[in-house]
């Protein structure tokens, strides 16, 4: 008689073997997973280490929460972390709206080949670069010679430095981020759209609904599922500010408004080398993020009885 | 199609061709805002020096000159970018995808030994990960990759969501093919290779597509890890171009305008043209697949 426990062992053998070539090659990919992922985790025990460089990450001695006591001190932090949650707000509040406006208006709209051209013109900038980007805008956004600034000239204004001026460096950001991504995001709202049930639009219309009702009481509710799986998304980025963007865009003029988490771990941790103390702001980061994704995700259940997971 | 336009046509409001009229004036419009920025920068490159700082629109190069595209060519820097950029994006992308199919094709094997605890390691990495400076000491202090373009490739190559995909199409191509194949006689490398991956030309090309725009534009690692200029990739070599007023840059593009009576405004506009243009032109035609692949994405979530 063989027990139950010995049968699975068997069976798992006998599994193995007739996978192992799979095996062998998921392996590579495993060990890749392992090092390149699983590895920066241990490094994570910096952020309670001080670091010496002879010693390595495992060499280095234990200094308890000494580095988030520096972190939450520091008055740079501080002005950091508020950067990245008005940055981030800002972002979120505009950002993510617009692209269900841009699809929901490309929606109405009746001439299909128009339509497309438009669609096609709007992603196009998702495909360059921030460091592109940041020589474009820098170009129209120039207070001597950009357009944008003489037409603000034009109409009496006075021209604006909105890339070194703290006033204006937070809306620059939040608009070049729009107009970025925009049209790529509305493709998935595009897709959603497309799936709305056309009989529901004829009973509508049968009812006697207008344009607007139609929107509110058909399109909205249709695409409701996208628009709460993206939100999920969305508030999971909250501190995971638009690095690249910032990173490219960021100049000493703007610290003050335009620091964010990223700028500053890359900073204290490339430029100046303090590797414990960015180790300690981005796990304090990376934390946030993750307390934001879960509870965005337990309230969307909660909600609406679906989640990412 | 000709039924649906008749349908609207019925219950069309009286108001419709004038919302439609409003429509396609904000839309135009908005094309705009999407095409001149290139516009700008491409005429800012072909005009002369004293044209190019004057203030304003520029929809057609007033005097025009090519001297930008001239020194830009001999500069031999740019065209190094270039190389190296190629050579990276080669790479990445064999790699990237070798990843993918290693991993992905196991992975939708029902019962592949440890198929959870696989599929729950590479799910988990897309939630939390070591951050910045663990992953630059990692590669920099303890694999010791400073300078070479693996530093660059290694650290992003395997994408976590690209093998959920790949998983997930590879689960939807019919059983019977590979039995009869391994009834044949074949193992299961042959049944990928002459099987499987004829089959998934789709899914290839778009993760394919997706790697090679995030190579193409990847700047940081090499930021980060690169620190011999003649191995600086295309985005690099444009950033210090067009940073010139930031202090950490030593600037490239300067010394040049120096050397000669060209204007920096209009090197950096030919610059991120000579960088720009290549994408333009290969964007009109690849640009379905890129949106049947963000389709292709969402179907997990």
């Amino acid at each position: 008689m063989q027990s139950w426990k010995e049968q699975k062992h068997r069976s798992l053998m006998r599994r193995i073997r007739k996978h192992r070539l799979h095996l062998c090659m998921i392996l590579p990919v495993m060990v890749w997973l392992i090092i390149f992922r699983y590895g920066p985790l241990y490094g994570i025990t910096l952020a309670f280490k001080e670091f010496r460089l002879l010693g390595g990450i495992s060499g280095s001695p234990w200094v308890g929460l000494d580095n988030f006591n520096r972190l939450f001190s520091s008055f740079d932090f501080s002005s950091v972390f508020r950067n990245t949650l008005i940055i981030s707000a800002l972002n979120f509040v505009f950002g993510f709206p617009a692209p269900i406006f841009l699809a929901l208006m490309l929606n109405e709209l009746r001439a299909p080949r128009f339509k497309r051209v438009i669609q096609s013109v709007s992603y196009l900038p998702h495909f360059i670069s921030w460091v592109i980007l940041t020589g474009i805008f820098m170009e129209l956004l120039s207070p001597t010679r950009g357009p944008v600034n003489s037409m603000i000239r034009f109409f009496g204004g006075s021209p604006i430095y909105f890339l070194g001026n703290p006033r204006y460096f937070r809306g620059t950001l939040v608009v070049t981020n729009i107009w970025k991504s925009i049209g790529w995001s509305s493709i998935i709202y595009l897709a959603a759209l497309g799936g709305v049930n056309e009989e529901l639009y004829d009973a509508a219309r049968v009812d006697g609904c207008g344009r607007w009702k139609r929107i509110w009481h058909v399109t909205l509710p249709g695409i409701l599922p996208t628009v709460t799986i993206m939100l999920i998304l969305a508030v999971g980025n909250l501190v995971d500010d638009n690095f690249d963007q910032i990173f490219n865009l960021l100049n000493p003029a703007v610290y003050s408004v335009g620091d964010v988490l990223g700028t500053y771990i890359y900073r204290q941790g490339i430029t100046n080398m303090d590797y414990s103390y960015s180790t300690a702001a981005d796990l304090f980061r990376n934390v946030i993020s993750l307390i934001l994704v879960i509870s965005a995700n337990a309230i969307s259940r909660r909600v609406n009885e679906y989640g990412l997971w | 199609m000709q039924n649906t336009k008749k349908r609207n046509r019925v219950y069309e409001s009286r108001g419709e061709p004038v919302f439609q009229g409003i429509l396609i004036a904000i839309f135009i419009l908005l094309g705009v805002t999407f095409l001149y920025p290139y516009w700008h920068v491409a005429v800012t490159s072909l005009t002369s020096p004293d044209y190019a700082s004057a203030a304003g629109f520029k929809l057609w190069p007033r005097e025009f000159s090519t001297d930008a595209y001239v020194h830009m060519f001999h500069a031999s820097y740019l065209w190094k970018g270039y190389a190296n950029t190629l050579k990276v994006v080669l790479l990445g992308w064999s790699c990237s995808l070798l990843g993918v199919v290693l991993s992905s094709y196991p992975l939708s094997k029902k019962d592949l030994p440890f198929r959870n605890l696989f599929t729950a390691m590479i799910v988990t990495t897309m939630f939390i990960s070591g951050g910045m400076i663990p992953t630059y000491l990692l590669v920099n202090n303890t694999l010791h990759l400073r300078n070479s373009y693996f530093a660059i490739i290694l650290p992003a190559c395997v994408s976590s969501s690209h093998v959920i995909i790949a998983r997930n199409y590879f689960m939807t191509l019919p059983n019977e093919l590979e039995e009869a194949a391994t009834i044949d006689g074949a193992n299961s490398v042959q049944v990928l290779m002459r099987v499987i991956l004829p089959l998934s030309a789709p899914i290839l090309a778009t993760i394919s597509l997706w790697v090679i725009v995030s190579n193409w534009n990847a700047y940081f690692n090499c930021l980060l890890y690169i620190t011999d200029p003649n191995k600086y990739v295309l985005q690099v070599v444009l950033r210090r171009i067009i940073l010139t007023d930031s202090k950490e840059m030593t600037s490239v593009a300067e010394t040049i305008a120096n050397q000669t009576d060209t204007d920096i405004v209009t090197l950096r506009a030919a610059s991120i043209m000579l960088a720009t243009i290549p994408i333009i032109c290969v964007y009109p035609f690849l640009q379905k697949y890129f949106v049947k692949g963000v389709l292709i994405g969402s179907l997990k979530g």
